[in-house]
């Protein structure tokens, strides 16, 4: 199959790591504008996925598709300039700059060195920083230090540095990991908003989570996909019960 | 007045104001012309350290072979002024006329075709940067993309230096060998040993310091530096948001070879000679100290820090020649046990805060009595005598 509709096409993916195959010749795609979750036991292969897509780690074989381009052999950084974001599974947040400035480096101009050295924040960066920070619930806090945010707001930080990307594909690496009940409302609310015009692939264990913010679910075992489709029946499913759920 | 004061403390340009006025004002007023050559030397490494504040502090990566950048910039200058000091009418005891003369005593009977460019003045000036910065690339290339780093890559850099020291000692007949470049005289015509031109030189790198100074201040405030800053602590963070990484080091470490050039070139002009011994590891090491002593995170403090070892070295080593070098290596490890950030490093964390608190109590001291005595006392005076009442005195006004 060469070309297709999906925003994302993987293909027969395999990656072994001496011998020991963390993902088992897969094949999944994402519809435009989808909300795709991705469950599964530990060990599973959901984080090694989100990591063969965005280029951390090399495939064995396979493929992987982005709006009918071949990911595969792109580095990391054009992988990210081609419009997949990712956030990983500890907030990764810069810290010692304030939450103003982690949203300007994220804004996508300037990429190179010297594009990079040329740089000001002119008003329409401005202005995208003070929407997505709207959006994030940032607003009031953007001259604050981001290492003073709290857990759920520096998980939100990092989703807005990925807005501000504007990306087409945003894989999240369960971003409701550590937060409260009410956090994790907020979030479901902000992934529900954001979903609009772009696909998602979300990594979750909160059942609950879940089946707010799911289109579609897709559950890994040992490197495969076990069962695919939207929750109620993915949940009456009995081998995934048997396997992760059941338990 | 009080506005100013507080410029004073808090400004980095003001640091930078007052670091130009001991440099440009005070040295030249206060050091014999022996001494004052000597700081100009001192400062000659300070391109080094403010170059290791890019790459190092900011940047992340740290390089334990910058002497081979400063050679290369030292000699560059030094063939260009050697060549001069070298023509037929001087040297016509040799036995081939116009070439060095440490060609000749090895035997060499022409002028290798790689030295000719260095008879233009314009060629050796654009050398002096561009050797470095292209050395610098072509490493940074094959280190930076296949990402190595830390550890790994200022062993490898280590190594360039040997190698660098090992080729010039090896091509006497090239390079001068051991004893290096000597007997430098003029440039254009123009003596560089007499009293006038060294206070020109001096000037000259005292002025090419703070540009340098300012290119760097330029690209830590640019979004590069905050890049730079972003990748040492969240490399991944920031590869996954759209940036080359391997790009930002390699362009930081080509900026601060290119400073280490200037610097060696600058050195050269001063002292009079280049050799090997400037080179190795053992000086690149020493620059290092340079910046981790004055503060690898501040412009100004590795300028500060470069003069303190020096002077420290130059006191020492007179002295005490045996030992300089382990108090060298004690003051290394104790700065960076103690002070990781160096003296700047002390400044901005103990000397500026107290400045600032005595400022403002002084501040606010006259000021406190006049408001009427009625609602002072009964707002203020009861939550403060519980905390104890030697100490609500000071701390009432400053935090107010």
């Amino acid at each position: 199959m060469s070309n297709t509709d999906f925003v994302l096409a993987v293909e027969d993916l395999t990656v072994s790591f001496d011998g020991f195959k963390a993902i088992d010749n897969l094949t999944l795609y994402v519809d435009k504008g989808e909300l795709r979750v991705i469950i599964g036991p530990n060990g599973a292969g959901k984080t090694t996925l989100l990591d063969l897509i965005c280029g951390r780690t090399r495939s064995s074989t396979g493929s992987i598709k982005f709006r009918n381009e071949e990911m595969t052999t792109l580095a990391e950084h054009q992988i990210v300039r081609a419009g997949i974001g990712r956030k990983f599974q500890t907030p990764s947040i810069y810290e010692n700059l304030t939450v103003f400035k982690n949203l300007e480096v994220s804004f996508p101009r300037g990429r190179s060195v010297f594009g990079a050295l040329r740089f000001k924040c002119t008003p329409d960066v401005k202005e995208r920083i003070e929407t997505v920070a709207d959006e994030i619930g940032l607003l009031d806090d953007l001259q604050k230090e981001a290492g003073l945010l709290s857990h759920g707001q520096k998980q939100w930080l990092e989703i807005g540095m990925l807005l501000m990307q504007e990306p087409e594909l945003l894989m999240l690496d369960e971003p409701i990991a550590g937060m409260s009940v009410r956090e994790r409302e907020l979030t479901a609310e902000l992934l529900k908003r954001i979903c609009v015009n772009r696909s998602m692939i979300v990594i979750e264990h909160d059942m609950d989570f879940v089946a707010k913010i799911a289109h579609k679910v897709t559950v890994m075992h040992q490197g495969k996909i076990l069962a695919e489709g939207p929750m109620e029946r993915v949940q009456a499913d009995p081998k995934v019960i048997d396997v992760y759920l059941g338990h | 007045m009080q506005k100013l004061r507080q410029w004073l403390i808090t400004s980095d340009l003001a640091s930078i104001a007052i670091l130009a006025i001991v440099i440009l004002v005070v040295m030249p007023l206060t050091a014999d012309i022996f001494r004052l050559n000597l700081i100009g030397k001192y400062l000659s490494y300070a391109f080094v350290a403010v170059g290791l504040v890019m790459l190092w502090g900011y940047g992340g990566i740290l390089s334990l072979g910058q002497g081979v950048f400063f050679g290369l910039g030292g000699y560059a200058m030094a063939m260009f002024l050697k060549l001069e000091a070298s023509d037929p009418e001087t040297t016509k005891i040799q036995s081939t006329p116009g070439i060095p003369d440490f060609m000749d005593w090895n035997q060499l009977t022409a002028l290798p075709t790689w030295w000719e460019p260095f008879h233009s003045l314009t060629f050796t000036i654009v050398a002096v940067m561009a050797v470095p910065a292209i050395l610098a690339f072509i490493i940074g290339f094959a280190m930076f993309k296949r990402r190595v780093g830390g550890v790994y890559f200022a062993i490898i850099t280590q190594a360039v230096a040997l190698i660098l020291t090992v080729l010039i000692i090896g091509q006497q007949g090239y390079t001068g060998g051991v004893n290096g470049m000597t007997d430098l005289k003029t440039m254009h015509g123009w003596d560089i040993r007499d009293d006038s031109s060294k206070y020109i030189l001096y000037y000259a790198n005292a002025i090419l310091l703070f540009a340098a100074i300012f290119v760097c201040r330029m690209v830590q405030r640019s979004k590069a530096g905050t890049l730079l800053l972003a990748m040492r602590d969240k490399e991944d963070r920031v590869r996954f948001s759209g940036y080359d990484v391997a790009n930002f080091r390699i362009f930081v470490f080509c900026l601060a070879a290119v400073l280490c050039g200037l610097g060696g070139a600058m050195f050269t002009l001063q002292v009079g000679f280049m050799s090997p011994s400037f080179v190795g590891i053992v000086p690149s090491i020493e620059m290092v100290i340079f910046a981790a002593v004055g503060g690898r995170m501040s412009l100004v403090g590795a300028v500060y820090g470069t003069l303190l070892v020096n002077f420290g070295k130059t006191y020492f080593s007179e002295s005490f020649p045996q030992l300089w070098l382990f108090l060298m290596a004690a003051l290394f490890i104790g700065v960076v046990m103690a002070f990781p950030n160096g003296l700047a490093g002390v400044w901005e964390t103990s000397v500026k805060p107290r400045l600032l608190r005595k400022r403002v109590a002084a501040a606010a001291q006259p000021k406190s009595p006049p408001p009427p005595p009625a609602t002072l006392p009964t707002t203020e005076a009861a939550p403060a005598s519980p905390s104890g009442a030697g100490t609500s005195g000071n701390v009432g006004p400053a935090t107010a």
